[in-house]
Formats: C-alpha cells, sequence, structure tokens
C-alpha cells in the first residue's frame, strides 16, 4: 500500500451505537395540545348552542364536535406507552428494541399533536363565527336570506356557467392560433411573430377587470350594430381576448417541453415540420396541456363574476342586488359558495391528473 | 466521384469551431468508423450529413449532388440518408409498429398493408416481432436500439449514418445491436458510423477516420490506424481506450 491509500482505516472510528429517542416530553407537548383544543371546542360548542337557544339540531352537532375533539388523546396515550416500553427496553440493553419502540412512541405523538391541531383550529373558527353573540354569522352566513336570493342567484349562476363554456371554446380556438403565429419560422414569420407576442404582453398585462369595462361599454359606442346584442356575449369578447393570450402561452409552452430529440428523430425519417408538428410533438403535448388548460378554465369561470362591473345580469350582480335589499351579506357568501360548489371538483381532478403523470414519469 | 463527398466542413456554435474542414469520402458499400474522444465532433459531423445541423463552410455531395446550402430539397435528402441515434428517440406514444410505419406511410407514400407488412418482416429480422405492439417505455434499451434501427431502415436508406448507437447500453445488450450492425455491413448497406467500440470497428470497418478536435488527425484501413497508428494522439487515444477495457 502506498502512502497515499484512499482507504483511511486506521483514523474512522466505527461510531457509537445511537441510542432511542426520547419520547415523554413529545408526549406531554401532545396531551397539552389536545386538551386545550379540548377546552376550546367545549367553550365554542356552549357557544353554538346559545346561539341557537339550545336546539336540538345544535346540540347533536356540539355532542358530535366535542365527542371529535377526544379523538386524538388516543394516540397520543399510545405515545406515553411507548414511552414506558422504551424505558424499560432500556433497563434491559435491549437498545435496537428501544430504539423501535422510541420511534413508534414518537410517531403516535406526533399523530396526536397533529390531530389535536387540527381540532384546535376546527374550534377557533367556531369561535370566530359565534363571538360577539353571533356577529359574524350574521354578517355573512344568515339562513333566511339565502332562502330569499337563492332562486335568482342560481338563475343568474347559469349565465356565468354558459358565459365561461362558451368563452373557453373560443379562447381554445384563438389561442391556438397565437399560438401557431408565435411560432412561426424564420424571417418571413417574424412580422407576424412580433403581432401575436405583443397580444400576448398587452393582454396578460391588462387586468382583466379593465378588459371588461372596455369592452362592455366601448364595444357598443364603436361598433353600434353590437347594441342590439345581449350584453353577456360583450363579456365573452372580453374574456375572451384576455384568456386566450394566456392560453396561447401554455400551447407553446407545452409544446417546447417535447425533448428537441423528438424533433430530430422526425426529421431526420424525412417528416416535414408541418407532419412532425401533427405526428409526434401534438400528441405528446396535449397530455402535457391538459393541467395547465384546466387551470385557466378554472380561474376563467370565477372571472365570469368581473361581468357584474357590467351591469350583465350573472350571479354576483344579482348578489349584490339582494345584498342592498337585505343590508346583509349573506346573498354575496351564497354566490361564493357555487363558485366553490363548481370549482372544487375540476381543482381536485387537475391534481389528480399532475400527480398521476408525476407518478407516470418516476416509474419509468 | 465518391457515392458520399464530405468536402473540408466546417461548423461552429457561436465562436467555438467544432468541425475545422473535415474531408471524408464514402465509396459504396463502404462502411467507415469515426472513432475519437467525447467532444471531438462526431455527432455534429453525423448531424451535418442530413442537414440536422447546417454547415458554416465546404459541402457535402451524395452521388455528386450537393445536399448542402440553400434549395437542397431537405427531406427529399432525408429519405435516403437513415440516421440512429445513442439515445434511440423512439416516439413514446406510439407502438413499435406504428414507430417503424410512421415515415413510410406519411413520406413516402407506402399503403398502410405494405408499410405494415414490411415493418414486421423488419422485426423479424431483428428479433423483435413479438414486441410490435408494445410501446417503447416498456422496452429495454437494446430493444429500443433495434427498433430505432428498423425504424431507419424502413424508408429504405442508401446511407446509414449511426451515432454511438450501443453507448447507452448495458453491457451485455451491446452485442444483440452489433450483430444487426455487421449483418447490414454484410449486406452492403453504406454506412458511416461513430462508435467507442474498437473491437468492432476494427472488425467492420473498410476504413476509420481518428477525430481530434474538429479535425481528422489520420484516416486509413483499421489494421494501420489499430496496430500502426502513425499520430502520436492516436496512439494516446488508443492506449486510454485499452486501458478503459474497451480494446
Ligand atoms: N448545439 C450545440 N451548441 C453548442 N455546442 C455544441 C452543440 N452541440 C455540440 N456542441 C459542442 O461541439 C463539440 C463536439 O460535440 P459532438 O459532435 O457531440 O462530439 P462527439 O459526438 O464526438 O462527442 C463539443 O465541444 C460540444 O460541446
Ligand atoms: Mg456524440
Amino acid at each position: 500500500m502506498s502512502t497515499h491509500s484512499l482507504v483511511r482505516d486506521d483514523v474512522q472510528q466505527a461510531p457509537e451505537p445511537s441510542a432511542p429517542a426520547k419520547v415523554t416530553g413529545v408526549a406531554g407537548i401532545a396531551l397539552i395540545v389536545d386538551l386545550i383544543a379540548i377546552a376550546l371546542m367545549l367553550y365554542s360548542v356552549k357557544l353554538l348552542r346559545d346561539y341557537n337557544h339550545g336546539n336540538t339540531a345544535s346540540t347533536i352537532v356540539g355532542v358530535i364536535l366535542l365527542l371529535a375533539s377526544l379523538g386524538p388523546l388516543w394516540p397520543t396515550f399510545q405515545g406515553f406507552l411507548g414511552a414506558g416500553k422504551r424505558a424499560k427496553l432500556l433497563g434491559d440493553k435491549q437498545l435496537v428494541a428501544a430504539r423501535r419502540a422510541a420511534a413508534r412512541g414518537r410517531e403516535d405523538t406526533a399523530i396526536g399533536i397533529g390531530y389535536g391541531a387540527a381540532v384546535l383550529i376546527v374550534a377557533g373558527v367556531l369561535l370566530l363565527l359565534l363571538t360577539n353573540s353571533g356577529a359574524v354569522a350574521d354578517t355573512f352566513l344568515r339562513i333566511d336570506a339565502w332562502r330569499q336570493s337563492f332562486n335568482e342567484e342560481i338563475h343568474a349562476f347559469w349565465i356565468n356557467v354558459w358565459v365561461a363554456v362558451v368563452s373557453f371554446i373560443l379562447v381554445l380556438i384563438f389561442g391556438l392560433i397565437l399560438a401557431i403565429m408565435r411560432m412561426l419560422p424564420g424571417r418571413a414569420g417574424a412580422p407576424l411573430r412580433l403581432i401575436a407576442t405583443v397580444y400576448c404582453d398587452v393582454f396578460r398585462a391588462i387586468p382583466a377587470i379593465v378588459t371588461v369595462l372596455l369592452v362592455a361599454f366601448g364595444v357598443p359606442l364603436a361598433f353600434t350594430f353590437t347594441q342590439t346584442w345581449n350584453v353577456a356575449w360583450l363579456g365573452v369578447l372580453a374574456l375572451t381576448l384576455t384568456y386566450s393570450a394566456y392560453v396561447a402561452e401554455v400551447y407553446r409552452a407545452g409544446l417546447a417541453s417535447i425533448h428537441p430529440s423528438q424533433t430530430a428523430a422526425s426529421r431526420s425519417l424525412g417528416l416535414s415540420y408541418a407532419q412532425t408538428l401533427r405526428a409526434v410533438l401534438v400528441p405528446q403535448a396535449v397530455r402535457r396541456m391538459v393541467p395547465p388548460l384546466m387551470n385557466d378554465f378554472i380561474s376563467l369561470q370565477k372571472d365570469t363574476a368581473l361581468l357584474s362591473v357590467a351591469a350583465i345580469p350573472e350571479v354576483l350582480q344579482v348578489a349584490q342586488y339582494w345584498e342592498s335589499k337585505l343590508f346583509n351579506l349573506a346573498p354575496v357568501t351564497l354566490a361564493a359558495l357555487f363558485f366553490i360548489i363548481i370549482t372544487i371538483p375540476q381543482a381536485r381532478f387537475v391534481d389528480y391528473l399532475i400527480n398521476r403523470d408525476a407518478a407516470k414519469r418516476a416509474g419509468g | 466521384m465518391a457515392f458520399l463527398e464530405i468536402n473540408d466542413v466546417r461548423k461552429s456554435y457561436g465562436h467555438t469551431e467544432v468541425l475545422k474542414g473535415v474531408s471524408i469520402s464514402v465509396e459504396r458499400h463502404e462502411v467507415i468508423c469515426l472513432i475519437g474522444a467525447s467532444g471531438s465532433g462526431k455527432s455534429t459531423l453525423l448531424r451535418c450529413v442530413n442537414q440536422l445541423e447546417e454547415v458554416n463552410g465546404g459541402e457535402i455531395l451524395i452521388e455528386g449532388d450537393t445536399v448542402t446550402g440553400a434549395g437542397v430539397d431537405i427531406n427529399r435528402l432525408r429519405r435516403d440518408v437513415g440516421i440512429v441515434f445513442q439515445s434511440y428517440n423512439l416516439f413514446p406514444h406510439m407502438s413499435v409498429l406504428k414507430n417503424i410505419m410512421l415515415a413510410p406511410t406519411m413520406v413516402a407514400g407506402v399503403k398502410d398493408k405494405e408499410a405494415r407488412e414490411k415493418a414486421m418482416t423488419l422485426l423479424e429480422s431483428v428479433g423483435m416481432a413479438e414486441k410490435a405492439d408494445a410501446y417503447p417505455d416498456n422496452l429495454s434499451g437494446g430493444q429500443q436500439q433495434r427498433v430505432a434501427i428498423v425504424r431507419a431502415l424502413a424508408m429504405e436508406p442508401r446511407i446509414m449514418l449511426l451515432d454511438e448507437i450501443t453507448a447507452a447500453l448495458d453491457p451485455e445488450l451491446v452485442g444483440d445491436v452489433l450483430e444487426i450492425v455487421r449483418e447490414l455491413a454484410h449486406d452492403g448497406l453504406t454506412m458511416l458510423l461513430a462508435t467507442h467500440e474498437m473491437g468492432f470497428a476494427k472488425e467492420v470497418a473498410t476504413q476509420v477516420c481518428f477525430l481530434e478536435q474538429g479535425s481528422i488527425l489520420e484516416k486509413g484501413p483499421p489494421e494501420q490506424i489499430f496496430e500502426n497508428p502513425q499520430e502520436e494522439r492516436t496512439q494516446q487515444f488508443l492506449s486510454r481506450v485499452v486501458k478503459s477495457g474497451r480494446l
């Protein structure tokens, strides 16, 4: 062996066997968190019953909430058991077994803390709603106000739905045209490339609400034949102009994400650029475009509420009418609820698609 | 005039000159091996031949007709010049069979049924017939590379360019792929190939070119290059290859 040997057994000592982690301390913290959460929940449930004048429904809900808030005590208790086991095994000099018991105990404890914290948050939110003898609940969540405005609002919401769907179909088409313009090659394509680029930059820079105002009030003045149109169509126009700029970007990024070696392989077989696009690039890119397109669709649905500034009778416009009539915000909360109900499943679906693709890529 | 003439070809990326005046002439049925260190310009040279890269100087002729510069029908040229890449580059969204049939049906106008039969025959000849309906991601590297060779052959190219086609493969898969190239050489297909497999080059090459920093430093029949290299740089390169266990 030379003096410059890469292997240095002589100076590298074997490490001490690692000791089992401590458990009792964290279990104590878990117990404190759990107890505070239960106490807070008890108080919030009392407020809930008071607010509802002690009726049966509120009593049942209160009992369920209280029982649920006891849940985190069980894993915390398991954590304490683990701590005891660890101490006993350590006394018997069973190091590995003690380490495992400690690890399990800490995991149980962590669960106790996590669920305890969740109870704390739920109880806190409930408290916030009911404090001040229910001021928050009275402002946002009045059931009688919901009952009165529900029919008109759900009818108005239909406008939001069809405006969103029609706009997005137009956006998919117009965005594609913009994307193709932006990808035209060579000097011949330069002017169209520039126009498309400027368009995308400008319409992504203007706040959507400004575009809605300009289109809804400006277009009927500038193009008088549109005065006979249903104003919702002007909303469609404004949203299409705005979202096409975003969607063009999604198309472009999707195609750019396909590795250049795919183009090289296709072109080297004699396929033209257009054939390469059609047979090789687009089919691969579409899969990657779907989640960002869905995301844009979701934000477009929410932005249909912007049409309220143009006196288009969509859901927010109607909700605001009821708000001023009842001097209460509950009708607006109801509009928010409609958006939540249609948007959340879509958002979950996008996440599912993204996770599925990620899993596929990780799997090779 | 040789079948393929590469005359004083120059290629730069920005300010770095990657090919500094390379000349090679390839006769019909010849198998020319390009050897040289990584980064010496082998891939770039091959990509220039089928115009995946534009040359900055010199010219390339196939059967006396220049294929570089403006006005050349690139798609037509590429039907005659097949290329196989180190990283296979199969189309992952198509089955093996569709990968092979794509160019014949789309570019050469071959009927679907005919293209399918041809593809199956080719797949059989490389022992891949039972994988016709599989997707590239479910194949081993060696299997993917065999499909990639077949995909290029399906266009009936007059010359094949092979760019280190075994470099990404596990050692035990190299043999199957090289066996196919050996057969193609035996059948008289004209080939220009970059390789690190010196033993293989020695066996199939009619001529070996040693590329060093964008220039051909030495060329000649394999016996001369491998057993009696004239240039000191060639000797150094080969002795490094011997140390790495590749010869
Ligand atoms: N697209 C590119 N842009 C800039 N430099 C490149 C590009 N492709 C290759 N090169 C450079 O050209 C040189 C030759 O590369 P390459 O032809 O791939 O060599 P080899 O195939 O012999 O390993 C290398 O120095 C590499 O960094
Ligand atoms: Mg290379």
